[in-house]
């Protein structure tokens, strides 16, 4: 496949340039490229005018190129010096090579105190958290004194303070004369720090941009068209509580309260969409509502029974629909076949099973009317799942978790990573599950598609609801509050006058 | 939410609340306590004592304990080491000292009552010698779990320690006997075991072979290879390819002469001191050097070792090789320490012993080593124990060290955690 | 402002020339149209395309190629091995025919043997039809073959099973010495009537070996503990446990020394399905029907169903509602009393009485028969087959060419070697990439 197109990128010293695109833009190809762990299939690198051949991550270095990857290149088990000094390690003995760690820790502290980087050398890694670890990664590459950095999306997993706390060290790096390449898909961020901007699309540069560019045109220029993703739908007809959920607490893998008393309702025949920055609660809410992650604290019930404590199994049989936010990982098998995927957790029941045996027949039977129904493309219900594109690979879940009646529909992310007609076709079906009276609860960390389904927009922030407002409240108040901020500055002034 | 189940949460969700480590392992060492005090107490003979010699016979200094009255004492010393960790709420920090003792006491607790309960004349037991056993038993475990350690650290599974022992021990008997040194067996089993560790790297590093599978592999082919070459061979005759001498004994000069301590460390023949020499450097170099560090890195993250220029395949390929240098010595050694015979499966389960031992020693070479050490000397309990006629089957006191291999990955002890990448194949990119 | 916006579909403008001003400055593209390959273009006619799909590497033409490359090292051992051979090699350049014809005859001489003792010697055929031997005698290659494919179907079955799950089982030996132990408790603690005898030692032989094999799933489910380590571990357990057993009291052949049970009854043997005192016995007919059922269970049952699925993507199955645990649990019960039927084919089929070694190294054997079946049932049936027959006819090469029978674990490793590799011996034969004959199994990497 081709990921970069003919890109061309200039970074001026001292120089903070964002490169700005949509997931799957080319973005991290691009700066793969550049840091030697892809190679080009044509063009060339010009560091200070003169043509350089990156073969790995060796040679970028050496070029004064440094990265901070998306996912940490930090060995969780070491301490903050050693995963600093690794690879060009502050050694005693010639060949023998006995670490000096007394000096690593030294070095450590230099540079963090030069930019304001605060962290303690003797830490290990996994114990600390990720706005720390990211710290240290900078402090990597600049104890290698690189001349340009490359964030890799940097901001994706940060908390708002943690985000602040980047640009400003960012800021800092910038005075002390280096270039940084700042690849985000966050308009706000851009606007906020970079000096110029450079946006891709599909693989190739669409426009330069100085940040005076307003939020509307850089979108534009980002997406291409403008996208109206709102879709038709009838008022909400609201009927009964379907889901309950009242003081839940739930731990993350860390033993971390990741969802800290979340009270909610979900009505028959409404969408209530859960809008939140990834990484507020989100997942660890659901996982929990699905039996898939105890609880630790609260209640949830589903038309009254009590949804808590239930095996996924008898959650699932209790007439609830679950699009999981990972599809590859959660949602299918991909060396399975689409009628296998289509009955992975019906298969038991009749008519496609009983305890004992498969009815093969049956199954066969309901795929080839599935991948009708739901316009999954493909040459046969006998393929692979792994075969077909995301989009299709989604509508298979589609077509799995509706083909029964539904009291609850759980939808996360039901459209991450698909292309725009299957997105159409999603955003309709959940909309029809709404209308035959289903209750819809949909994640998501796209703000336009929770404004687009929701009937009821809740706002997830550190494992809280701090609001709940109307699909209609303006994009921004929602940002804001998607940001931890209830109170927006105007209204204050506004109280005051 | 005490236990954590694979099924409901892959992850340590909460910590434990009441039955923490400690506590756990406090209420096994206090019921295995009374167990001892009471069985060992019933087996242990009322009016005789047990004698312990510090010497390899019956003469020399010795002390002596009474028979049931010590086994039941030190069956409730158990007990008391697993009261005060379940009691004590600074358990964690006495952890290691508490089951140490406990460990000792339940062994003193078995050999009190055997020793006391043996017929007449044979009441004693030769310390030093046992001793000598222990260490004698855990010298190919060592060399094994050492070699274990080093393809692990970097990330390679290495099942076939047990194939590339009985490779080495096949080409140093037939060498040593050919060019009639034992010096010329012991490179030449080195040179077997690298052999296997080429192939282990090969087609797990270039073709990314399910490294466990081709351990197994590995393990048929040693055995085949040697089984086929031995009957060409060896058992025809035997006087051309299977009659190694044996490695001279080099007695240290003046710490040899040491009693007690000079038979024990002092008196060995050039293997024995050569593999905990290796076993310490390759502990240090791992933890304190360069190479180890980078090793390490490739073990736990390779992706993150490649972005700072580490050679990742490169670093593996030298570092499996290396360790199917030190397991082929190995090897060498099951012939050459005694002048024995090759025979056919001679290294019998030993690989896998040593790969117990590098399991329960938690991929640490220094742990690794202490394991072989307990599991030598488990082995040596078992002889001796044969030998004064207890009635404790010996193939109960063979089982141990599996058993305990077990308890320790199931995690009942605390937690044994591989190298995260351990056996994953590095694909760039 | 945007300064500058490029229409859509063009590479770059001109009027940006990186490098006037830039300091760094980057510049990356794609492949060019990939150009078809040659042998692509234009069909070539039916014959040639019948021989292009079959030197392409698909799993039957790796298998194939497999077995001949390990049949090529395996003769070079022979002649290495053989003194007159490296003799002839010795004056080589004097007259390398002899050095070749020498090689020839002793490789063609094992070879043939092999063949002979694994499938039929046409010697005994003309014998049978000029009435100078038996029938029997004809037939007692293939009694042999199917005699030693037997308990292997059995443990290749158990091995290809917990794969499916995603398990690594290496502890079908074990489970086949507790199932054997357990059988043969009840094949000669008990004496019941004929039939009756036989199913209740079979099943307690199924038993033995199921609740052998839940130890390792349960842990694995319950702690985590790597099924690897644990079944390593337990086989030797069982291998000590097994040769305690054997001398104790009310166990032991009260008239023999040495350490051997007594000989399970008659009525709980497995009955020969041959005359003329040939070993072949109902245990191949099980495994056939094991088999069958194992083909059922994985592809048909709902159990199948979601063992296939955990062990190809455990987390989906979970999100889909499936306990993994469970799975995990029952995958290694179910695999425990293949591998324990296994072991019990061996006692009641040949053995008849418990020795420390009396299930040989069938558990391992199963390992590479399962691997070499791409953990498919009727896959583990000819890779049992295969080995089978190579055991049968290593016996005769061991007695009539002087060639241990030794061999012929070299030549399982080799195979299953090759076949784990399916790229070297692409590489080696200059195959085209094809449907990879990799190996479909789904063991978890790592510890």
């Amino acid at each position: 496949m081709v990921a970069n197109d003919h890109i061309d990128l200039t970074v001026e010293p001292g120089e903070i340039h964002a490169l700005l695109g949509e997931n799957g833009a080319g973005k991290s190809t691009l700066m793969n490229v550049l840091y030697g762990l892809l190679q080009p299939d044509e063009g060339e690198i010009l560091i200070n005018d003169e043509p350089h051949h990156i073969k790995g991550p060796r040679d970028a270095i050496s070029a004064g190129i440094g990265m901070v990857h998306q996912h940490f290149m930090l060995v969780p088990v070491f301490t903050v010096a050693e995963n600093v000094m690794l690879g060009a390690e502050r050694a005693r003995g010639g060949p023998l090579g006995m670490l000096d760690r007394a000096r690593a820790r030294r070095d450590v502290r230099e540079v963090a105190e030069r930019y304001g980087l605060q962290v303690n050398p003797a830490a290990i890694v996994e114990d600390l958290p990720v706005g720390v670890q990211q710290r240290v990664e900078i402090i990597k590459a600049l104890t290698r004194e690189v001349e340009l950095l490359i964030l890799d999306e940097p901001t994706a997993v940060l908390t708002p303070n943690e985000t602040a706390d980047l640009l400003e060290v960012m800021r800092s790096l910038k005075a002390a004369g280096k270039s940084i390449v700042f690849i985000t898909h966050k308009l706000k961020e851009v606007k906020a720090i970079a000096d110029r901007i450079t946006v891709v699309r599909r693989g190739r540069t669409v426009g330069t941009a100085t940040p005076d560019a307003s939020e509307a045109e850089l979108a534009s220029l980002m997406v291409g068209r403008q996208v109206m993703l709102r879709v038709e739908k009838a008022p909400a007809q609201p009927g009964d509580v379907v889901l309950a959920v009242d003081g839940l607490a739930v731990a993350d893998e860390r033993g971390h309260r990741a969802v800290d008393g979340v009270d909610l309702e979900v009505r028959a025949g409404e969408v209530l969409g859960l809008a939140g920055v990834q990484g507020n609660g989100q997942t660890e809410l659901i996982e929990a509502l699905m039996g898939l992650r105890p609880a630790l604290a609260g209640s949830a019930t589903l038309k009254g029974e009590p949804l808590l404590g239930r095996r996924t199994k008898d959650v699932l049989g209790a007439g609830v629909g679950y699009i999981p936010e990972d599809r590859s990982v959660d949602g299918l098998i991909k060396e399975f076949t689409i009628a296998e995927n289509l009955v992975l957790d019906t298969y038991d029941r009749e008519p496609f099973g009983s305890k004992l045996a498969l009815r093969l027949d049956r199954i066969e039977a309901a795929a080839k009317e599935r991948v009708e129904e739901f316009d999954v493309r493909t040459p046969s219900h006998e393929a692979n799942v792994g075969t077909l594109s995301g989009g299709n690979q989604q509508k298979v879940i589609v077509a799995r978790e509706m083909s029964r009646p539904l009291n609850l529909l759980v939808a996360a992310q039901p459209t991450r990573g698909v292309d725009v007609g299957s997105i159409e076709f999603i955003h309709k079906r959940v909309i029809a599950a709404r209308d035959a009276g289903a209750g819809v609860l949909v994640i998501s960390s796209e703000l336009d598609e929770v404004i687009s389904l929701a009937d009821r927009i809740a706002v997830m922030y550190r494992g809280r609801i701090i609001a709940t407002v109307p699909a209609t409240e303006s994009r921004e108040r929602i940002g804001l509050l998607m940001a931890g901020i209830t109170e927006t500055p105007t209204e204050t002034e506004g109280s005051g006058q | 939410m005490t236990t954590t189940v694979v099924d409901e949460a892959p992850h340590v969700v909460v910590r434990p609340g009441f039955w923490t480590r400690e506590r756990r392992t406090g209420a096994v060492l206090v019921v295995l306590g009374l167990l001892a005090a009471v069985v060992f107490g019933l087996l242990a003979h009322a009016d005789a004592s047990a004698k312990f010699v510090l010497s390899e016979n019956a003469e020399g200094p010795s002390f002596s304990i009474p028979g049931r009255t010590g086994a039941i004492a030190f069956g409730l010393i158990v007990t008391v080491a697993g009261v005060l960790l379940l009691a004590l709420s600074t358990a964690k920090r006495w952890f290691g000292l508490l089951v140490g003792v406990a460990v000792v006491a339940l062994v003193f607790s078995l050999l009190c009552s055997q020793i006391s309960a043996a017929s007449e004349g044979l009441q004693f037991m030769p310390v030093v010698n046992v001793t000598r056993q222990s260490i004698g038993y855990s010298v190919p475990l060592v060399f094994g779990a050492l070699a274990g350690v080093l393809c692990e650290r970097t990330g390679v599974i290495n099942v076939a320690i047990e194939g590339q022992l009985l490779l080495g021990a096949f080409s140093a008997a037939m060498f040593a006997t050919i060019a009639a040194s034992v010096w010329v067996g012991v490179i030449a089993g080195g040179a077997a075991g690298v052999a296997v560790g080429a192939l282990l790297a090969f087609f797990a590093i270039r073709y990314r072979v399910d490294q466990v599978i081709l351990g197994v592999i590995l393990i048929v082919l040693c055995t085949g290879l040697t089984g086929f070459m031995f009957e060409r061979f060896m058992a025809s005759d035997a006087e051309t390819y299977n009659a190694p001498a044996q490695l001279p004994v080099w007695e240290i000069p003046v710490l040899g002469g040491i009693p007690v301590l000079g038979p024990i460390l002092f008196r060995w023949n050039a293997l024995v001191y050569f593999v905990f020499i290796v076993g310490i450097l390759i502990h240090f170099g791992l933890f304190g050097t360069r190479w180890g560090l980078r090793t390490r890195s490739v073990g736990e993250h390779p992706t993150a070792a490649d972005t700072v220029g580490i050679r990742v395949l490169g670093l593996r390929y030298w570092n499996v090789l290396v360790a199917g240098l030190i397991a082929g010595i190995g090897g060498s050694y099951l012939v050459l320490d005694a002048g024995f015979q090759f025979s056919k499966g001679m290294s019998a389960g030993k690989g896998f012993i040593a790969l117990a031992a590098m399991i329960f020693g938690r991929w640490n070479p220094v742990g690794a080593m202490l394991a072989a050490l307990l599991f030598g000397f488990v082995e040596a309990l078992q002889t001796f124990l044969s030998a004064i006629g207890s009635p404790i089957p010996s193939q109960f006191l063979s089982m141990a060290p599996y058993l305990i291999t077990i308890v320790a990955v199931a995690g009942l002890v605390g937690r044994v955690r591989a190298p995260a990448a351990d056996g994953k194949p590095y694909v760039k990119g | 402002m945007i300064l500058g916006q490029e229409p859509e579909g063009s590479a770059s403008s001109p009027d940006k020339a990186p490098v006037s001003t830039g300091q760094v400055a980057s510049e990356t593209a794609a492949t060019a149209l990939r150009t078809p390959d040659p042998d692509e273009v234009g069909g070539p006619p039916a014959g040639n395309r019948f021989i292009a799909a079959l030197w392409s590497a698909n799993t039957v033409t790796v298998t194939v190629l497999s077995l001949f490359l390990a049949m090529v090292i395996g003769g070079v051992l022979i002649c290495l091995s053989d003194p007159t051979v490296t003799a002839a090699y010795g004056y080589f350049f004097a007259a390398p025919g002899d050095a070749i014809a020498a090689s020839w005859t002793a490789v063609s001489e094992a070879y043939a043997n092999l063949f002979k003792g694994a499938i039929v010697d046409p010697a005994a055929v003309t014998g049978w039809l000029d009435g100078e031997n038996t029938i029997w005698l004809a037939l007692y290659p293939l009694s042999e073959t199917l005699t030693y494919t037997a308990p292997l179907v059995f443990t290749g079955l158990a091995v290809a099973l917990a794969f499916r799950g995603g398990l690594f089982n290496i502890g079908a030996q074990g489970q086949a010495i507790i199932g054997a132990a357990v059988a043969g408790l009840v094949g000669f603690g008990l004496h019941l009537p004929p039939v009756v005898h036989l199913v209740f030692t079979l099943v307690a032989g199924a038993i033995g070996g199921a609740a052998y094999g839940f130890v390792p799933g349960f842990l694995k489910a319950r702690t985590g503990a790597h099924e690897v380590i644990t079944t390593i571990m337990l086989n030797y357990i069982a291998l000590y446990f097994l040769s305690w057993l054997i001398v104790q009291d009310g166990v032991q052949d009260p008239n023999r020394t040495d350490a051997i049970s007594k000989p399970v009854d008659e009525n709980a043997l497995l009955p020969k399905l041959a005359g003329g005192d040939l070993r072949v016995h109902l245990g191949i007919l099980l495994g056939v029907a094991a088999v069958v059922g194992v083909g059922w269970l994985l592809n048909r049952s709902t159990f199948g169903f979601e063992l296939r699925a955990v062990g190809l993507n455990p987390d989906a199955a979970r999100t889909a509602g499936m306990s993994v645990a469970a799975t995990y649990t029952g995958t290694m019960v179910i695999a425990g009393a293949l591998a324990g039927l296994g072991g019990t084919t061996v006692l009641l089929g040949t053995a008849g009485a418990l020795t420390g070694s009396v299930v040989g190294n069938i558990g391992f054997d199963g390992i590479t028969v399962a691997l070499l079946g791409r953990g498919k049932p009727w896959g583990v049936l000819l890779a049992a087959l295969l080995f089978g027959a190579l055991r049968a006819g290593g016996n005769r090469m061991q007695s009539f060419s002087g060639i241990p029978v030794d061999l012929v674990d070299v030549l399982t490793a080799l195979i299953v070697l090759f076949i784990a590799a399916p790229a070297l011996v692409r590489s080696v034969f200059r195959l085209r990439a094809g449907r990879t004959g990799r190996l479909e199994t789904t063991v978890a990497k790592g510890w």
